[in-house]
C-alpha cells in the first residue's frame, strides 16, 4: 500500500505548482506551437500513409540531435538538419508507396545506430540524452525557442499554400494529376514539410514518441469526422490538449513528460473511436433508406 | 497534317498519323480518328495495347512518338478544364479523409494553391453536380465508408462539375457489380446526350456500353480498327488485326471475343478476349 502511495506520489505530485509553472513557460508556448503544427501535419500523414515514415524520420532526427549534443551546437538545429536529410532521402527513394517501407527500414536502423554512437561519445550530463529519446519538459530556453517557433511559422505558411492541392493529391492522385496538381513536386514538398514536423515533435516528447503527436490527434479526429475544416481543427485540438496536459501533469514529478502526452493522446483517440462506430452506423442508416 | 475532312472543323479530338512506343516497343501507329462533340468512343484492346497510353496523350501526359494529335483545336495539355477524367475506382486512396461532395469540389479548385474560402456559388454547383449524379443521398458521408459503384458516381460528379467538353474514363467499370456499371455507363450516356460532350470510354469490356456505343478503336498488335461496332467486332476484322484467327461470337445484343486456343491459355482470367497477344 505504501508502496502504491510511493508511485503515486512520483506520478502526480503538484507541491509548489505555481513556482514550477513559471519554469515552465517556455514548454507550454512551444507545446502549443507543435500541437498546431503536428495536428495539422498528422491529417497529411493519415491520408497519404505516411506512420513509418514519422518514425523513420524521427530516429535521424535522434541522431541530428545528439550529434548537435556532442559538438555543443544548437540541438533545435541538429534535429532539423538529421530530419530533413532523412525526409529528403525517403521523398527522393521511395515516392512509390511500394518501395517506401523497405527505404524507411532501412534508413531507419542506421539513423539510430549513430544516435546511440554520438550519445556514446558525449561526456556531459545523463538527463540530456534520455531528454532527446524520451522527451524532457524544462529543455526549451531562449536561443531554442526561437528556432522552435521560426520552424513552426515555416511549416504553417507551407501548409495554407498547399492545402488544397496536397489534398486532390493525397486523395485521388491520379485525377489530381490529370487536372494539373504538380503531385510529384507536392508529395516531395510534403516530406520536407514533415521532416520539420518530426524536428520539433522530437524537442518535446522525444524520438521514439514522435507518432503521439503526428499521427494519433489526426487518427482519433478522422474517427468522428470529415469535414475538411472539422477534422483539421479537431486534430490540433486534440494535440495541443495532449501537449499542454502532458506537460501540467509532468510538472511536480520526476518522470518525463511522454508517458502523460501519449496517455492523454490514446485516451482521446479510444473516445473518438467509439463516437466512429456510432457515426459509420448512422451513415450506414442513412444509405439503407436512402 | 493530312488533308483535311468536313469532319477536322468539328472533331473535339483529331489524331493524324499518330504513333506511341516505348523504345522500340510500338503500342499503335498510323493513327488518324476525330471524335465529334456527343460522340462516344469505346477503346478495347488487350492488356498492354496501348489503351491506358492513348487517354494519357489526351491528358497531355504523354508525347506521341510521331503524328499529331489536337485536343480542343490545340496539342493537349496538363490540367485543362474541358476535359473530365474518370479512373479506375481503386486509384481513389482508401484513407481519403473527404466527403463525397469534397471530392467533387476538388473538380473546381482542387488543382489551386493558397486558401480558398467558400462561397455559395461553389456549394450551390457542387450540391446540384451531386443531385445530377444522383449522390446527394450520400453527399456528406466520408469516401472511405462509399461503395464502389458510389464513389464512381461522386466521380463522374467531380469530372461534370467544370461542365467540359470532353469526358475520358479509363476502366471506370472495373470491380463494380452488374448494377452500378448500368448505373455509371448510364450517367455517362444521358451526359452526352443533353451536353454534347464528346466520350472517350476504355474498358476491357464491351457489353456494358455496347448500345450507347457509337465507334470502337480497337487496338492490338501495333495496329488499330476503327468503326461501329458492327464493323470492327467481326471475326474477320479482328483476325485481320490479330493477324490470327480470332472469332467473335454474337448472342442477341452481346459480344463475346474468342482467341484461338494457344492464346486464350496463356490468360485464362479473361476468355472473352484474346489475350497473350504482343506485337
Amino acid at each position: 500500500m505504501t508502496l502504491a502511495d510511493g508511485i503515486w506520489q512520483q506520478i502526480f505530485s503538484f507541491d509548489h505548482y505555481g513556482e514550477l509553472l513559471a519554469l515552465v513557460r517556455n514548454s507550454l508556448i512551444a507545446g502549443a506551437a507543435l500541437g498546431l503544427v503536428g495536428g495539422l501535419v498528422g491529417v497529411f500523414v493519415i491520408m497519404r500513409d505516411l506512420p513509418f515514415a514519422v518514425h523513420g524520420i524521427s530516429e535521424l532526427s535522434f541522431a541530428g540531435a545528439s550529434a548537435a549534443l556532442l559538438l555543443g551546437v544548437n540541438i533545435v538545429a541538429g534535429s532539423i538538419v538529421g530530419s530533413i536529410l532523412a525526409a529528403g532521402t525517403i521523398g527522393l527513394l521511395g515516392s512509390r508507396a511500394r518501395d517506401r517501407n523497405s527505404v524507411i527500414g532501412t534508413i531507419m536502423p542506421f539513423g539510430l545506430g549513430l544516435g546511440v554512437l554520438f550519445l556514446a561519445l558525449y561526456k556531459g550530463r545523463a538527463a540530456n540524452k534520455f531528454g532527446i529519446l524520451t522527451g524532457q519538459i524544462v529543455a526549451v530556453d531562449t536561443p531554442q525557442m526561437s528556432w522552435l517557433l521560426g520552424t513552426s511559422a515555416v511549416v504553417l505558411v507551407a501548409l495554407a499554400v498547399m492545402w488544397r492541392p496536397l489534398a486532390f493529391a493525397s486523395a485521388d492522385p491520379e485525377v489530381a494529376e490529370a487536372r494539373g496538381v504538380p503531385v510529384r513536386a507536392l508529395s516531395f514538398a510534403f516530406m520536407i514539410v514533415l521532416g520539420l514536423a518530426v524536428a520539433l515533435s522530437v524537442q518535446i516528447v522525444g524520438a521514439l514518441l514522435v507518432l503521439t503527436l503526428v499521427v494519433t490527434p489526426a487518427a482519433a479526429a478522422a474517427r468522428v469526422t470529415a469535414s475538411p475544416v472539422l477534422l483539421p481543427l479537431l486534430s490540433v485540438v486534440f494535440a495541443v490538449a495532449s501537449i499542454e496536459g502532458g506537460i501540467l501533469l509532468a510538472l511536480g514529478s520526476s518522470i518525463p513528460i511522454s508517458p502523460y502526452v501519449t496517455t492523454i493522446s490514446f485516451a482521446i483517440y479510444l473516445v473518438c473511436r467509439v463516437l466512429g462506430t456510432r457515426r459509420a452506423r448512422k451513415w450506414g442508416a442513412v444509405r439503407a433508406t436512402a | 497534317m493530312s488533308p483535311s475532312t468536313g469532319a477536322d472543323d468539328t472533331a473535339l479530338i483529331s489524331l493524324r498519323a499518330a504513333a506511341l512506343s516505348y523504345g522500340e516497343r510500338v503500342l499503335w501507329q498510323g493513327l488518324d480518328l476525330d471524335v465529334r462533340p456527343g460522340e462516344f468512343l469505346a477503346v478495347l484492346g488487350p492488356n498492354g495495347a496501348g489503351k491506358t497510353s492513348f487517354v494519357r496523350a489526351l491528358l497531355g501526359q504523354r508525347q506521341l512518338s510521331a503524328g499529331t494529335l489536337t485536343v480542343l483545336g490545340r496539342p493537349p495539355h496538363k490540367g485543362s478544364r474541358h476535359i473530365g477524367y474518370v479512373p479506375q475506382q481503386a486509384t481513389l486512396s482508401a484513407q481519403a479523409m473527404l466527403r463525397a461532395r469534397d471530392l467533387v469540389r476538388f473538380g473546381i479548385d482542387g488543382h489551386r494553391f493558397g486558401p480558398r474560402p467558400r462561397t455559395g456559388a461553389v456549394r450551390r454547383r457542387v450540391d446540384e453536380v451531386l443531385a445530377s449524379v444522383g449522390a446527394t443521398a450520400y453527399a456528406d458521408v466520408p469516401v472511405g465508408l462509399l461503395s464502389g459503384g458510389e464513389r464512381q458516381r461522386v466521380r463522374i460528379g467531380q469530372a461534370l462539375v467544370t461542365d467540359p467538353r470532353i469526358l475520358l474514363c479509363d476502366e471506370p467499370l472495373l470491380s463494380l457489380d452488374l448494377h452500378h456499371q448500368r448505373a455509371v455507363t448510364e450517367l455517362v450516356d444521358a451526359r452526352r446526350r443533353s451536353h454534347g460532350t464528346a466520350v472517350v470510354f476504355v474498358t476491357h469490356e464491351i457489353n456494358p456500353v455496347l448500345g450507347m456505343v457509337d465507334r470502337v478503336l480497337y487496338l492490338a498488335r501495333g495496329g488499330y480498327r476503327v468503326g461501329t461496332p458492327d464493323e470492327v467486332l467481326t471475326s474477320e476484322a479482328l483476325s485481320r488485326l490479330y493477324g490470327t484467327q480470332v472469332d467473335v461470337i454474337r448472342v442477341r445484343d452481346r459480344v463475346t471475343v474468342v482467341a484461338v486456343p494457344d492464346e486464350a491459355a496463356q490468360e485464362p482470367h479473361h476468355p472473352e478476349l484474346p489475350h497473350g497477344v504482343r506485337p
